[in-house]
């Protein structure tokens, strides 16, 4: 049992309230939490569960259109609720830091990193300008990131992700202060990144014994990471539990829930025996670049009817580029696109329109790919009223047909806008717009991983649904490997605008894997807290600045 | 010391010691640094200087009660969705549309309010105002008050025709040059440029002097001058909608451009778009204004605001304010425009959403 001494930070019965609608609505109902120094904590839930206000506020700080309503914040004896701002403006920096889920937007694009960097211990006085840039330095090498020397005079954009991230939590640690607040650090980047960032940041709060808290969606990262975890739904604590305990022998049923999200599999279909079925999209040998730099290399692959074929690899790999091919937006260089074996021509502009509405598209992004002026309705009603020519009461029957097959009420959300919606809601209208036009072949552009799990889970269940009532077949673009195993049929792995595997999924998934495929897999966070630590142990600790560039 | 100075202290001292009382802070310091202020002037400028304090006071407090019963006038006559949105708007941006909005009356129903005829001479030169002129005649004898209510129809309506006329040529371009792009783009950009960089005025008296001052040409002139700036604005604010993946959605559902333009990006790119219409009208107005002044916008007899101005210009060497009369009417109009788009500015840049 840890000393009460050494408690760093004590809230209890947090409240905090948030303005909608000209009315102060309460977010946070009552959350305890308490973190001894050198603890790290791990903060879960789905969005909206308030996860990110109780970690900005254990700052002392609330958002615009927020306040602390009630409760006490105590940091290390020091009542931050009723702090006067500019002691708090002393705390935040050198004492608390606060890492961001995006880096690439969190760090100004017009100062080098090191100055970012060095710009709190000078402020505060804590270094000279010199001792902070080699203090940084020194950070950076400890994260063991590539030429440390050097890396911090360059500019944000001249950085990888996975590095920019990592140069964020370096540049927390610049006043070595007591606590850190990580929010949702690696949710914006590849599982093969997503390694070297966690094995930092676990490092680097080992080396100094800072406290951390930690916020994620994710179960299997927060379980390398935290000691304790506690389960958080719409601002209220479920359960609080070290980790290990919370894994074995999670208590609450929502927490069940939680874990039980991953488990949907759906037995794995099998190509059409007869020699003579013709695929529904053949990519074949084709070749693409945007201007000179090639991004395809003799890519090659079929998609059966009926049938699910994930495209899997990490960010510029070229999956959304052979999408973007399909679809007749970028023509390919080189090689041709065969559609129920006949070769579509290369720009979408010279498509007719019975070959533009049997392949749809589905995009990650709903926010952006729905109109957000335009009615539900409309957005549904267009591609039937565009492709068959519906009307009037025809065309209300096949929306609410629609907005009936993909699960939402046709009387509530006919004449709604997007902006109404949430997040997987949109998604379902998305959904609805490829079906619209009768398709027979659906691009799934990351439809899943805007969404929170059990959200994911419902979407995916809905196309798996889908596909076995229309015979529908998904070209379906993912970096993530648990939806893989749960939808696909067949995998193609893409690295560096290359197919470096592709096969039945029961295939890919039992060894011997190529050694990219390999690398993928082997990176996918498990729900074993001890995950991290073995696979660092096998693969060596010097991979982790190599992991990037194999 | 007279009751009046006594009454104006007591008031202010009074007010601000309830403001204080109820806890109203920011009346408070409104009204006591008010009295301050009046302590200094006061002894400076003596009940004079008390008085027209108190008349400014008096027509800001009307002002903002007229706007403030027109906003609810508004906000009672509109249907829902608008009367939202109209209660959101500050008192000025209800002064400004009850401005426009008597500035409208005035200039449609001009014959019916208008004592005279906008050409009829009915007195000597300059006479004075009586019971029958209510602001005098003008350098021959004309009816100034009929003047200005038949100018109100004249130049507000030119500058209304030449903004609209710029604006649809200027978003038509904006927008097919972003949704179309390429060599497109490039050839209207770069025309843009080239009409940016004469300089107006310069440019129209030009045009004019050339071409002769009917209407049609002013109107065409002055479309010409101001589309390009329409057009940077429309392709820019297209540009950033244009990339948005609904947009791919629909081109990949083989969507023609006009289907584009007006379904998908317009509805998306009004805000701004309603917004830069209210500048460019104060910017036309006061151009066709300035060219009017100049000899070269509307032709006498016309009553027009701009011409009215310089033709009894000689009047202010006597100390007479006549001449003002219908510069401050081009200024109120140009001030409440600008109230009115301060506020559509402000909904569309998404401040309000905080």
């Amino acid at each position: 049992m840890v000393p009460k001494k050494d408690v760093l930070l004590q809230i209890k019965d947090l409240r905090i309230e948030g303005y909608s609608d000209e009315n102060w609505i309460e977010i946070v109902h009552g959350v305890d939490l308490t973190l001894h120094k050198g603890e790290v904590l791990g903060l879960i839930g789905e969005s909206g569960a308030g996860k990110s206000t109780i970690g900005l506020a254990a700052m002392g700080f609330a958002r615009d259109g927020c306040r602390i309503s009630g409760g006490s914040i105590e940091f290390d004896g020091m009542e931050l609720t009723t702090t006067p701002e500019s002691d708090l403006r002393a705390l935040r920096g050198s004492r608390i830091a606060y890492v961001a889920q995006s880096a690439a937007a969190s760090f100004n694009p017009a100062h080098r990193i090191i100055d970012q960097h060095t710009e709190a211990p000078i402020q505060y006085r804590i270094q000279k300008r010199v001792e902070a840039q080699e203090d940084a330095m020194e950070l950076y090498h400890r994260l063991r990131l590539p030429n440390p020397d050097e890396i911090g005079f360059r500019y944000p954009h001249q950085v990888s992700g996975g590095q920019l991230q990592r140069a964020m939590t370096a540049m927390a640690m610049a006043c070595r202060p007591d606590l850190i607040i990580f929010d949702e650090p690696t949710t914006a980047l590849d599982v093969t990144t997503q390694i070297e960032v966690l094995a930092a940041i676990r490092d680097i709060v080992d080396q100094f014994n800072t406290a951390a808290i930690y916020i994620t969606h994710d179960l299997a990262v927060v379980a390398q990471m935290a000691d304790t975890i506690k389960v958080l739904l719409k601002g209220e604590e479920v359960e609080e539990a070290p980790t290990e305990q919370m894994l074995d022998a999670p208590s609450e049923d929502y927490t069940k829930s939680l874990w039980a999200v991953r488990s949907f599999k759906r037995p794995q279909k099998e190509r059409p025996a007869a020699a003579d079925a013709v695929p529904i999209v053949s990519v074949k040998n084709v070749d693409a670049a945007y201007g000179k730099i090639q991004v395809l290399d003799d890519v090659s692959f079929d998609i059966y009817a009926g049938m699910t074929v994930a495209v899997v690899g990490e960010s510029g790999s070229g999956k959304s580029t052979t999408a973007r091919c399909i679809t007749g937006l970028l023509p390919p260089t080189k090689g041709e696109i065969l559609f129920n074996g006949e070769a579509l021509p290369p720009r979408y502009q010279d498509r007719s329109k019975d070959q533009l509405r049997q392949a749809q598209m589905i995009y990650q992004m709903a926010d952006t790919a729905l109109n957000p002026k335009i009615r539900i309705s409309e957005i549904i009603g267009r591609p039937a009223q565009f492709y068959g020519g519906l009307r009037g009461a025809e065309l209300k029957n096949r929306v609410d047909e629609l907005l009936d097959l993909i699960e939402l009420d046709p009387a509530k959300f006919y004449n709604r806008f997007p902006p109404e919606l949430s997040g997987g809601q949109k998604q379902r209208i998305g959904i609805a717009r490829a079906l619209a036009a009768e398709p027979t072949f659906i691009i799934c552009d990351e439809v899943t991983s805007a969404l929170d799990q059990l959200v994911a889970e419902g979407i995916l269940k809905l196309l798996d649904k889908l596909q076995q009532d229309l015979n529908l077949a998904y070209m379906f673009i993912t970096h993530d490997l648990a939806t893989v195993r749960s939808i696909a049929d067949e995998v193609v792995v893409m690295q560096r605008g290359k197919v470096v595997e592709q096969g039945p999924k029961e295939k890919m998934f039992t060894p011997p894997h190529h050694p990219y495929t390999d690398l993928l897999l082997s990176s996918v966070p498990e729900m074993d807290p001890n995950w991290l630590t073995t696979l660092l142990e096998e693969r060596g600790t010097d991979s982790i600045g190599e992991a990037a560039n194999v | 010391m007279n009751s009046f100075v006594i009454g104006y202290y007591a008031l202010l001292i009074g007010a601000s010691c309830l403001a204080a009382y109820f806890k109203q802070r920011q009346i408070f310091l409104l009204i006591f640094s008010l009295t301050l202020v009046s302590f200094v002037t006061g002894i400076v400028g003596g009940a004079p200087a008390l008085r027209s304090i108190t008349i400014a006071a008096g027509l800001l407090a009307l002002a903002a009660g007229v706007s403030y019963a027109f906003r609810e006038f508004l906000i009672i006559i509109a249907p829902d969705g608008v009367a939202k949105e109209l209660r959101t708007a500050p008192l000025t941006a209800a002064f400004g549309m009850f401005v426009i909005f008597t500035y409208a009356i005035a200039g449609i129903f001009a014959p019916v309010i208008a004592p005279f005829g906008e050409a009829e001479v009915i007195s000597s030169a300059f006479a004075p105002a009586d019971e029958n002129m209510l602001l005098g005649a003008d350098q021959l004898g004309r009816d100034m008050f009929s003047r200005i209510i038949y100018g109100a129809r004249n130049t507000v309506g030119l500058a209304l025709v030449a903004t609209s006329l710029a604006f649809i040529a200027g978003a038509l371009a904006g927008l097919l040059a972003a949704t179309k792009g390429g060599w497109f783009d490039q050839f209207m950009g770069r025309l843009a440029d080239v009409i940016m960089s004469i300089p107006s005025l310069i440019f129209a008296l030009l045009i004019l002097s050339i071409f002769g001052t009917s209407l049609f040409v002013i109107v065409i002139v002055v479309a010409l001058i101001y589309s390009p700036r329409v057009f940077r604005l429309t392709r820019a604010v297209a540009g950033n909608v244009v990339v948005m993946d609904y947009i791919e959605a629909a081109k990949l559902r083989g969507e023609g451009t006009w289907y584009l333009i007006r379904k998908e990006i317009l509805p998306n790119s009004t805000a701004p778009l309603v917004a830069e219409f209210g500048l460019e009208f104060c910017f036309v107005f006061l151009l066709i204004a300035g060219l009017s002044f100049l000899g070269l916008g509307i032709q006498p007899p016309t009553a027009d605001w701009g011409s009215m101005v310089r033709e009894n210009a000689t009047l202010i060497s006597f100390g007479e304010l006549t001449p003002l009369i219908p510069a401050a009417a081009i200024a109120l109009l140009t001030v409440a425009v600008n109230f009115v788009v301060d506020w559509m500015l402000f909904r569309s840049s998404g401040l309000k959403e905080v």
